[in-house]
């Protein structure tokens, strides 16, 4: 009988294989470390041009400023990995700014970690809110936090009002936080950078952590694989609330001055570009809460960096954007590049 | 014939990956009514908290205030209709105001300044629908970046300065109304649109292959549909739109300045989704988008008549946006609480002997 | 298994050697015998019929001895047990590891399945065949624990269950390989093996390593080479379908259900499943294989179920039966004959194409077709057939080569342009790319013509309805009214949809690609029927079918494609389905593959 099908041993699939996942893996490790070269490469010439650029109050200050912004992309991270958005983070800190630090005219000698605790609580309470809506309404987290950006925003200026926070009734040891530095570098952005990395290491090793990026990097298969996805989205966008409210606090000690421009006009959307920037796929699937911390990074060395070169600070803006939309085309021509080769490259193994 | 693959088990979406809600062209007839119920209620609603609410002035008033993002709703119908979205329309409006000021104290004669301020929005659109149509990026990252740029370009542009001496015979916009009537300019030009995008999407080819690509691009492709080109010819619209939206409002506040419109694109956006618009796209009338522009304006209006701090009026926006897409969502929804209650009750094993075997 | 002779089971038998299987010829006194077939099925089993589409027999294969000796049925092949044919077939192990006894399942007014049974036993291959509609995937839905049946009963392991969801399947032993994997793609093979189950150290962390070394035993179980460290994304769909299998053995499954895997795999990708599928069988585990080709099912499957209209008409061991009692169980009808309408003699040369080709995809194909011929594409799916098609029409790009209609060149990656040019597109997959399913017949037949129904710029809405309703009376499409959703239509109501539109633009090339997929018998004639008369009025047509009995009666020259290229060409009187079949696999006479 003839042998429509024979089976003799496949030649080994091992050599080709191999080589098509270092490819895969050498491209994944250039977006991460791609950044940190295009910061260092900024870094580097701005010091050329402008060695004031790079003393040490300068840097101090890049790193407490951006520690805020790296911290909320935490959050936004773990929130964006699934395949969803929280635009309402900038509502959050804002409104959690004014009621945390309030309490200091309010309670007296109110412990300052009790503060941090309430942040953290109002931030939760809305992102809980926010993961309900999310997971069990099977609703869109676009329109989902719009629309809680919307209220929260609202809550916010009915509260506050005209009034306003004023530095003097903060404590110093809370002022002081940002100002306290370890060997010259500020104590906040080392625990900032801890916590990011608590995240990172989170979201490698644990569980509940992969199975985020499985929700994001396929939602139908996550369901099928009897994977909880309504928890882990409900959590993560309670995560995200509560790191949000925490950088209220922060942003508190940062400012002192708090009304209801805190945060400011666009943070949610600098906090998502920061994201997009540091190699979180913005459909989820793929990247980590380190690179998203180092895109606020050369987010905010931008910003400092134009101001020490004496461009005007009204460019920042318009970078941000730019690298924005220069980080998701190179994402996207990188990735078609990537899946024609892998193609060509199968098809040659004459499978 | 077996029925379709069950598609219900997508988890959250923001990405065009295939998850429609299953909404008969009836359940849209019943918004739409159930909109203008609550327009009404509105109406009210004002009229009971304050007097003056129906009055010309106020009807004038409520016109001028909400005129710019009424405009700006109508390309945005469209953009989300067909599958996309656009975040950068306040940007947009900000650059064209920023290039009016500057170009007006440089001296330049006004019309000039038109052809240029349009120029800009049909380049800002391009890039938007380029970046979207011929890269492949998807719109929402697109237009986040777009709008960081466009405005950083306003900011760039001006800078810290304000221009506010422009001629009278323009500014007059926020003070007079068309004909000495009490349609404010933009309020007129908002009906005059709203009319033309309305056949435009409703009675056209173009309009139905809009449709079509949101319902179902790959179809629509093989229907022959040019679905890139007419994405891109949406965001230039979109773009030129913005412009003019941005012009307006320059001469009602007399005023230009960097931070002009800072801010609105999330309220076009909630007026769209008002309206009816589903934001997966293939589904929304104008009629219903005309419905949210009245409901948000009349709710702008209204407390700002009351002296209710008037900002705080994102609060009933906000709410309302979330009854947009709760309520088609309804039945589905009560089904999955129900069964995730059930399903709680059930984590027991399996019973041993099932008699007819049912749920 | 042996690894010395991996033609013998564990337990010793005689496998077989593959392509031998149960072949029909082999028992000709098979054809004589009643076998048992249900009471519906023509009294002319004993009468030579022809034979079903995909089975090549062996006239194809120039080494087989047609009169060989009839083997013992118990022997004959991969059967895995000498014990007596029982009356019901059944073998040693009396409990099946999962049954299903008279199950029904509707959605809303669709009855899918109606009363079906099926005994799933260890250590066998079960197959379940059965035309597009006849219940299949709503039953291995069921067993998967997607859908909970209205009535019946599901046994596992003797004992009724209920399972509620499909963790409860996975927990009960049962592991389903969809047709399309739903792997992460952004996650290592290993971690999509074992998503949700990864190996833990202290404080229930993940071990990244061990993780990888346990994925790399299991491909080494399976006896494929994977790299468990690889990103799924850009994987074949073959790759992803081991890794699937390599997911239900590290859950201990015991029931593997392989929903059509083999319909996009190349014939080196179905050599490896079917030993991977030795390999589980062997190991004592049931393997549940839908496949609508039957020569596979013959090679190694032990088992068939048959099922028709929602039930399941034949279950029984596969010894004794041939293909054309299988296709007869399937299709409860003689097959039509193969003689074919009235062929018209072909015009003038209508499409061109010329050396086109696509890398990695198609190569070097060149064909005409001409007006009033319908040119039917034959092959197995993945030959290439639809990317061409969609390349001359202009979805997909092509690097070389050219197209030409009606002697004027068409400028590749232009719909437009091809619909310009007069062609007219109807493609695979109805739902996605023929429809716009929120749309209503209505709007779905004008889709295509929106520039002719308009009246200064304003779609005529009186046009269009009498546009949609003259073509609905035409081709005879059933619908409740034109402003429905065509989602309520039937698929071979959808499909007359479809049709319509492109036919509204009158073109002079028609490209159908599967023009009868999963639509029932009776429209499928009407189909044919409809392009045999639109050939005759002149129209140059190009068909993709990969139903052999569609392509032998509707096309007048048949074309085969086979990995990308066109490898054979035969007029309609030269063509039989055993010469396109070879050609397709790669069987001609006298050469390996």
């Amino acid at each position: 009988m003839s042998t429509t099908l024979a089976p003799p041993r496949e030649p080994p699939e091992a050599p080709a294989d191999l080589s098509s996942r270092r490819l895969t893996e050498r491209v994944f490790r250039v977006r991460e470390t791609g950044i940190i070269a295009v910061l260092g490469l900024f870094v580097l010439i701005t010091a050329v041009i402008q060695p004031r650029f790079v003393s040490s109050s300068n840097i101090q200050f890049i790193l407490v400023d951006t520690s805020v912004y790296a911290l909320v992309a935490l959050g936004e991270t773990m929130v964006i990995i699934s395949r969803n958005v929280d635009l309402s983070v900038q509502s959050v800190l804002a409104l959690s700014a004014y009621l945390s630090a309030g309490l200091f005219g309010h309670v007296h000698g109110i412990p300052i970690p009790v503060v941090f605790l309430v942040g953290f609580g109002i931030g939760v309470a809305f992102g809980a809110a926010n993961g309900l809506m999310v997971s069990l309404g099977r609703v869109p987290s676009l329109v989902v936090t719009l629309a809680t950006l919307y209220i929260i925003q609202g809550i916010d200026i009915l509260i506050v009002g005209g009034n306003e926070v004023v530095a003097s009734s903060l404590p110093s040891g809370f002022t002081a936080i940002p100002n306290v530095t370890v060997l010259g570098i500020p104590w906040l952005a080392i625990a900032v950078a801890a916590v990011i990395g608590i995240g990172a290491y989170y979201l490698r090793t644990f569980r509940s952590g992969r199975e985020l990026y499985a929700i994001g990097s396929n939602p139908e298969g996550a369901q099928l694989a009897g994977i909880p996805v309504a928890r882990r989205v409900f959590t993560a966008f309670t995560l995200c609330g509560g790191i949000a409210g925490v950088g209220g606090v922060l942003w508190a000690a940062q400012y002192q001055t708090i009304n209801t421009s805190a945060g400011g006009n666009n943070f949610s959307l600098i906090v998502i570009a920061s994201v997009v920037v540091g190699g979180v796929a913005i459909f989820g699937g793929s990247g980590s809460p380190v690179g998203a911390a180092i895109g606020a990074l050369l987010l905010g060395t931008i910003n400092v960096a134009l101001d020490v070169l004496g461009i005007s600070s009204f460019w920042d803006q318009a970078i941000a954007g730019f690298l924005l939309l220069v980080a998701i085309t190179l994402d996207r021509l990188i990735s078609l590049r990537l899946a024609a080769a892998l193609r060509k490259r199968s098809a040659h193994d004459g499978t | 014939m077996e029925p379709d693959r069950d598609t219900s088990l997508a988890a959250t979406v923001d990405a065009p990956v295939g998850w429609r809600s299953r909404i008969p062209a009836r359940n849209m007839l019943r918004w739409e009514t159930g909109l203008g119920i609550v327009v009404l209620a509105i109406g009210v609603l004002g009229v009971s908290t304050s007097s003056e609410f129906l009055t010309g002035t106020n009807i004038f008033n409520l016109g001028l205030q909400s005129g710019e993002i009424a405009i700006m709703a109508l390309p945005m119908t469209l953009i989300i209709i067909s599958g996309e979205i656009d975040l950068s329309v306040a940007s947009i409006m900000g650059m064209a105001s920023a290039v009016l000021g500057y170009l007006f104290a440089k001296g330049w004669p006004m019309p000039a300044i038109f052809v240029v301020v349009l120029l800009v929005g049909v380049a800002a659109g391009a890039i938007n629908g380029l970046l979207i149509t011929r890269v492949g990026l998807p719109s929402l990252a697109v237009t986040i970046g777009t709008l960081g740029l466009y405005r950083g370009v306003a900011n760039i542009i001006l800078g810290p300065n304000t221009i506010s001496n422009f001629p009278t015979a323009y500014t007059n916009l926020g003070v007079n109304g068309v004909l000495g009537t009490n349609l404010s300019f933009s309020a007129a030009i908002f009906i005059v649109l709203a009319v033309i995008f309305g056949v435009v999407l409703h009675f056209t080819p173009v309009g139905r292959s809009i449709y079509a690509m949101g319902a179902s691009p790959e179809a629509a492709t093989f229907a022959g549909i040019r679905v890139k080109r007419i994405k891109t010819l949406l965001y230039i619209t979109s773009g030129v739109i913005c412009s003019l939206a941005g012009v307006l409002l320059t001469f009602r506040l007399s005023t230009a300045v960097n931070t002009n419109g800072l801010g609105l694109e999330l309220d076009v956006v909630a007026v769209v989704l008002l309206g009816g618009v589903s934001i997966f796209g293939g589904k929304g009338t104008i009629v219903g988008v005309v419905l949210g522009v009245l409901a948000f304006a009349g709710i702008s209006n209204a407390l700002l008549l009351t002296n209710f701090n008037q900002e705080a009026a994102s609060i009933p926006v906000g709410i309302l946006l979330l009854i947009s897409v709760f309520v088609p969502n309804m039945a589905q929804l009560t089904r999955r609480l129900r069964d995730a209650v059930t399903r709680r009750r059930h984590a027991a094993p399996p019973a041993p002997a099932m008699g007819s075997g049912h749920d | 298994m042996d690894p010395e002779d991996p033609g013998r089971g564990a337990d010793g038998r005689d496998r077989g050697r593959p392509g031998q299987g149960t072949t029909p010829d082999a028992t000709p006194t098979d054809a004589a015998q009643p076998t048992p077939t249900p009471p519906d099925l023509p009294p002319d089993a004993a009468q030579p019929t022809p034979r079903p589409p995909d089975l090549p027999t062996d006239a194809a294969r120039p080494e087989a001895a047609p009169p060989s000796p009839a083997p013992a049925p118990e022997a004959a092949g991969p059967a895995g047990n000498g014990d007596q044919d029982r009356a019901d077939g059944a073998p040693g192990t009396a409990v099946p590891l999962l049954s299903l006894r008279g199950a029904a399942k509707s959605f809303g007014a669709v009855h899918a399945i109606v009363d079906a049974s099926i005994d799933l036993y260890g250590g066998e291959v079960h197959a379940l065949v059965g035309e597009n509609g006849a219940g299949k995937s709503t039953l291995v839905k069921i067993l998967a624990g997607v859908h909970r049946p209205d009535s019946g009963q599901l046994l596992v392991n003797g004992t009724p269950t209920v399972l509620h969801g499909p963790a409860a399947a996975q927990d009960a032993g049962i592991a389903v390989i969809y047709q399309e994997p739903t792997l992460f793609p952004d996650l290592t093979a290993a971690e999509n093996i074992f998503m949700g189950r990864q190996p833990l150290r202290r404080g229930r962390r993940i071990v990244a390593r061990r993780m990888r070394a346990q994925a790399r035993a299991l491909f080494e179980r399976l006896g494929v080479r994977l790299d468990p460290g690889r990103i799924c994304r850009g994987l074949s769909i073959a790759d992803q379908q081991i890794i699937e299998i390599a997911k239900a053995l590290s859950l201990e499954a015991r029931v593997i259900v392989m929903d059509e895997p083999t319909a996009a795999l190349s014939a080196a990708e179905v050599a490896r499943l079917f030993d991977v599928a030795a390999t589980l069988r062997a190991s004592g585990a049931a393997v549940l294989f839908i496949s609508h080709r039957l020569e596979e099912v013959f090679e190694i499957c032990q088992r068939v179920t048959v099922m028709r209209d929602g039930r399941q008409v034949l279950s029984r061991k596969l010894a004794g039966l041939t293909a054309d009692d299988l296709v007869r169980a399937m299709v409860g009808r003689q097959l039509d004959d193969r003689a074919a309408d009235g062929h018209h003699t072909p015009g003038d040369v209508v499409l061109r194409v010329e050396r086109l080709t696509r890398e990695g995809v198609f190569t070097d194909v060149s064909f005409d077709v001409r007006a009033g011929e319908i040119v039917a594409f034959a092959g197995l799916v993945g030959s290439g057939r639809s990317e061409v098609a969609r390349a001359i029409f202009g979805i997909d790009h092509y690097d070389a080569g050219s197209v030409t209609v009606r002697g004027r060149p068409l400028r590749g990656s232009s719909p437009t342009g091809a619909m310009a040019a007069g062609v007219g597109f109807v493609p695979e997959d109805r739902r996605q790319q023929g429809l716009v399913m929120d749309m209503s017949v209505q709007q779905n037949m004008a889709l295509a013509s929106l520039g002719r129904l308009r009246r200064a710029g304003i779609i005529s809405s009186k046009s269009e309805r009498n546009f949609a309703a003259d073509w609905a009376l035409r081709l005879r499409i059933k619908f409740g009214r034109l402003t429905d959703p065509v989602s309520q239509l039937s698929g071979g109501n959808q499909q007359k949809v479809v049709l319509a539109k492109w036919l509204g633009r009158q073109p002079s090339l028609l490209i159908v690609d599967e023009p009868t997929r999963g639509i029932d018998i009776a429209t499928k004639a009407e189909v044919h029927r409809l392009l045999s008369q639109l050939a005759g009025n002149g129209v140059a047509i190009l068909m993709i079918s990969s139903e052999l009995p569609e392509v032998l009666r509707v096309g007048d020259r048949i074309l085969v494609m086979r990995e990308g290229r066109l490898v054979a060409e035969y007029p309609h009187s030269e063509a039989s389905e055993e010469t396109i079949m070879s050609a397709a696999t790669g069987q001609l006479q006298g050469q390996a593959r």
